[in-house]
């Protein structure tokens, strides 16, 4: 039996952040009434014209620097001619001989923990252009409605080389992907919304074989989890149909997740002719190295730098440092956490965020930007457990309490609750005779060899004190006391 | 009072000699007579025009005028007027009602002027003889048998008739320039990028420009003052300081170099054409100019540039003329594709549908080096050779067109010969240049234009030669009969 290889390409279509379209004033917010953020330029009324949006360029060149692409001193608005109700002027303003950023890349990881292993993914380019409206097919009775809200909303299109071999790897590239643009804030990547869709172009071949196989491209993936089982199911399609001795056909394909197949939308011979050439309304765009360098110092820190400083400052495993870096909101939150607690705590700090915070969130649902325990509280109350005012027990119940609201900071529950760890020698000892004279069984079991016993009086000590004393102490005095008794 | 220079209006308005309600009404009641033959108008709207005077006496009496305030202009029906219907002389548009202004419209309407009405043009300012229009063609003034004129014709008639003091037009190939020239008058095609398109529908964005077109080069200068100006709506608006185009009118002529290009003077052109244009370059001689030949050697390659670029960019242009928002839609189809098929073939006239024709195809894949990129490369060579030429001279001299207003009917079923026709206006389109065209002669009763060409962003001296050569002459005078 041949083995096959899989290649497949991506080309993502990431709605900017900006507040007005691409060329012209109306909103991009979304959810609004059918065609009230639609002006005359986005109806395409006669004699209108486009004029560009500089925050939506703003948004490319940060994405070109995030991927060490290159930002393209000079790069053309072409137009894109076909007929559709939705697409207003019959043509779609975007870039095609000379797009915004050139070149790229991006770097997936894949599988998890040690045996997690890295692979750069080569992007071909990303430009510019403007979304069509949509045709909304339901509830007119046989016709279609046409809401161009959508129409001229800005759109970065993302494309790769064809470097992913399985669907875990493109599924990887979308997810590092998605999380990027969040993180340098030109998207919000709201894919049930639209923001952030994705195409998978998807060949076989040969295993050895030098050529690429014939692609079909999928459109139109919403969600990572139909990408994955879309480009799963179009891979043994298309292995398939090789093996039964058909050839596969250039395609443009939807995947319907209901069935979890794939269809063909429409085939090479039936496809459109664009007539690109370069719009005469627009002049080229002209982003000179100032531009450049100012967006550049107004970039925030990038994932992969912040995960090697993560690392190299704060002794965080690659792991732990992955985790922290997933978005811009948890590793903002962990850094102001540390800048709480100290940098000695860092990795205790990693730990509440990662372990107690998540958990904590994740039972509420709710996200860490809306955390009612802030990092400055976290990092307040991580402080006091290294410097050993309370347990890491104790902690807990603080974390419980800031959550609840009980107080502004941990210092104030401790204070008010008396949570202050009993460290003090003599108090302890004092404690622990009480406790061995209540407990003389236990303190025979263990004379008799039982470790357990230990355990237990430790226990009845903690108990004693509502956990406030230091468990540490309580153990060597324990030990001590025992040894002598 | 028909008769008067628009700053002659102004005073007469100023000094209470009459209103603009007055002369408003007075050119409503000679559109009410004479257009109904001419045809110079598809809309006119009294209620409205009048409305617009009133207020302009009221800033009037306010003393808050400019040298418009009141005056009345014919718009052409291809700048978009809020409240206006604005078909741009086709039956796609013949229900469009703009719900907003063109730049120049809220200009010329900031400035105090009335408007008149909406002039007759060509289909989308395709045509070099206004036969194209929906609306019907426009008959010449001078000979009422006879063609206005293409795209601006409308706009020429309206004038030439005084059915309007002065007007607005636009200049693809020509289109202010030719009509200009069969009717007698002035007109100024400006820089590309000096007046805004922003509302003036498209034919072919890279080669369409606004202007004047009134019976003197001081009226369009007045005109232009206030169409003219960087819009940040129209981003090949070019934004420098606004010109003051009157402030050169007065200039002395003596050491103007005139360059002749010997493209112009060979084969090609009318000879009774031709002698008024060698009499009205005498007439500069007298006035201190002098005389240089200069050789545009690409000329001969703009009408197959044009033909390519312009068709082009009007198949995309025109894409949005779909049935679906605004327009004419067909009454009856079987599904989209139809709707799309048949709404553009019953919405569009024959010569719209020949250039969408022409330029899906020159874009098409395959042909799009072939055609399209090789126009662009002899756009450069045309632009080269104008800048070569100015290096010898300060403005260029020549026909505007080969012959005088030809009889309706006689081109219009060929059009390769309807294109030619454009041979020595096409080329400051595709350069970008300013060109003006101003009236030199009658040959068999019918007004001859003389083409002046300026470098780049020489609309001041343009009209300034053109304004010394007007008071040495008094061809721009003359006026067509049987108009009372």
């Amino acid at each position: 039996m041949k083995q096959w290889e899989v290649v497949i390409g991506i080309e993502t279509h990431a709605q900017l952040q900006t507040r007005s379209k691409i060329f012209s004033g109306s909103s991009t917010a979304f959810g609004a009434e059918p065609n009230v953020q639609a002006n005359a330029v986005d109806l395409a009324l006669p004699g209108v014209l486009p004029v560009l949006n500089r925050g939506a360029v703003e948004c490319a060149i940060r994405f070109g620097l995030a991927v060490e692409g290159e930002v393209a001193p000079k790069s053309v608005f072409a137009r894109k001619n076909y007929f559709y109700p939705d697409l207003p002027k019959g043509y779609q303003i975007s870039q095609y001989e000379l797009p915004v950023v050139v070149g790229g890349k991006l770097t997936i990881t894949l599988g998890e923990g040690d045996a997690a292993v890295e692979k750069t993914i080569n992007l071909t380019r990303a430009h510019l252009e403007e979304d069509a409206g949509k045709s909304l097919h339901e509830d007119f009775h046989g016709k279609s409605g046409i809401d161009l809200n959508r129409a001229g909303t800005p759109l970065l299109e993302i494309v790769t080389e064809p470097d992913m071999r399985s669907s875990a790897e493109a599924v990887a590239y979308a997810r590092a992907l998605h999380a990027l643009v969040r993180w340098i804030g030109i998207c919000d990547g709201n894919m049930q919304e639209g923001s952030f869709r994705c195409d998978a172009n998807v060949s076989v071949r040969p295993v050895g074989q030098q050529e690429f196989g014939t692609r079909r491209e999928i459109k139109n993936l919403n969600s990572f989890r139909f990408m994955q089982q879309a480009i799963d199911y179009e891979v043994s399609w298309q292995i398939n149909e090789i093996e039964e001795g058909r050839a596969i056909q250039q395609a443009t394909v939807l995947f319907d997740p209901d069935t979890g197949e794939t269809r063909s939308m429409r085939t090479k011979e039936d496809a459109h002719d664009y007539r690109y050439f370069p719009d005469p309304d627009l002049l080229p765009l002209m982003i000179d190295r100032d531009w450049v360098a100012r967006t550049r110092a107004d970039m925030p820190e990038l994932p992969t730098a912040k995960k090697q400083r993560f690392v190299a400052d704060f002794g965080l495993s690659a792991y732990d440092a992955t985790t922290l870096t997933a978005s811009l909101d948890i590793a903002g939150y962990y850094e102001a956490a540390v800048a709480v607690a100290g940098k000695g705590a860092a990795k205790p700090c990693a730990n509440w965020v990662m372990v107690d915070l998540a958990a904590r969130l994740n039972k509420d649902g709710l996200d860490i930007a809306s955390s009612p325990v802030s990092a400055a509280q976290l990092g307040g109350l991580v402080a006091r457990i290294a410097d050993n005012t309370i347990s890491n027990n104790i902690a807990k119940k603080v974390f419980e309490a800031l959550w609840a609201g009980e107080g502004q900071s941990a210092d104030e529950i401790i204070e008010k609750q008396g949570l202050k760890q009993i460290t003090d020698t003599g108090a302890i000892e004092k404690l622990i005779d009480e406790v061995l004279a209540a407990n003389a069984a236990m303190v025979a079991e263990f004379k008799a060899g039982k470790e357990k016993a230990f355990n237990a009086l430790v226990g009845q000590a903690m108990k004693a004190t509502k956990g406030k004393a230091n468990p540490q102490q309580v153990n060597e005095l324990l030990r001590k006391k025992l040894a002598g008794a | 009072m028909i008769e008067r220079s628009l700053k002659s209006l102004a005073a007469a308005l100023a000094g209470k000699e009459i209103s603009s309600v007055e002369l408003t009404q007075t050119y409503l009641d000679r559109i009410a007579r004479l257009n109904p033959d001419i045809n110079a108008y598809i809309t006119v709207a009294p209620e409205k025009s009048l409305a617009q005077a009133k207020a302009a006496d009221a800033r009037i009496a306010a003393g808050q005028t400019t040298a418009l305030t009141g005056i009345p202009l014919a718009q052409k029906d291809i700048f978009c007027a809020q409240g206006w219907r604005t078909t741009c002389g086709s039956k796609m548009l013949d229900n469009f009602v703009s719900p907003y202004d063109a730049t120049v419209i809220e200009r010329l309407n900031t400035a105090g002027a009335v408007i008149l009405g909406k002039t007759n043009m060509d289909e989308f300012a395709m045509g070099s003889s206004n036969e194209t229009s929906y609306f019907g063609a426009v008959k010449n003034p001078w000979d009422r048998d006879r063609v206005s004129g293409g795209s601006s014709g409308g706009s020429a008639a309206a004038v030439a008739a005084r059915l309007a003091p002065a007007a607005t037009a636009t200049d693809t190939g020509g289109s202010i320039r030719q009509p200009a020239a069969l009717c007698g008058l002035t007109g100024l095609k400006p820089t590309y990028g000096v007046v805004s398109r922003y509302g003036m529908i498209a034919y072919a964005s890279s080669l369409d420009q606004g202007g004047p077109m009134a019976r003197s080069a001081e009226d369009c200068a007045l005109l232009l003052d206030a169409m003219a100006g960087f819009d940040p709506r129209d981003s090949t608006s070019l934004e420098r300081p606004a010109d003051d185009y009157l402030r050169d009118l007065e200039r002395p002529l003596a050491g103007l170099r005139i360059g002749l290009p010997k493209e112009f003077f060979g084969e090609g052109c009318d000879a009774a054409v031709m002698a008024s244009i060698e009499a009205a370059i005498a007439e500069y001689r007298k006035l201190g100019a002098e005389t240089v030949e200069v050789s545009l050697p690409n000329m001969k390659l703009s009408v197959p540039a044009y033909y390519v670029i312009a068709p082009a960019e009007a198949s995309s242009n025109l894409s949005r003329y779909d049935g679906v928002r605004y327009g004419y839609r067909a009454p009856e189809y079987a599904d989209l594709n139809d709707m799309y098929a048949k709404t553009r073939a019953q919405g569009f006239g024959d010569e719209v549908k020949r250039r969408i024709l022409i330029g899906t195809y020159v874009l098409s894949h395959g042909y799009y080096d072939a055609y399209y990129l090789q126009a662009q490369r002899i756009r450069r060579l045309i632009a080269d050779d104008f800048r070569t030429a100015f290096k010898q001279c300060d403005v260029i001299m020549g026909p505007t067109s080969p012959t005088t207003a030809f009889k309706l009917g006689e081109k219009i079923d060929d059009p390769v010969q309807m294109y030619l026709f454009d041979i020595f206006t096409l080329g400051v389109n595709l350069a970008g240049l300013p060109g003006m065209s101003v009236p030199c002669g009658l040959v068999d009763g019918l007004p001859v234009g003389l083409q002046l060409i300026g470098d780049y962003f020489s609309e001041a001296r343009l009209l300034n030669v053109a304004h010394r050569y007007q008071q040495a002459t008094d061809w721009h005078l003359r006026r067509p009969a049987g108009l009372d």
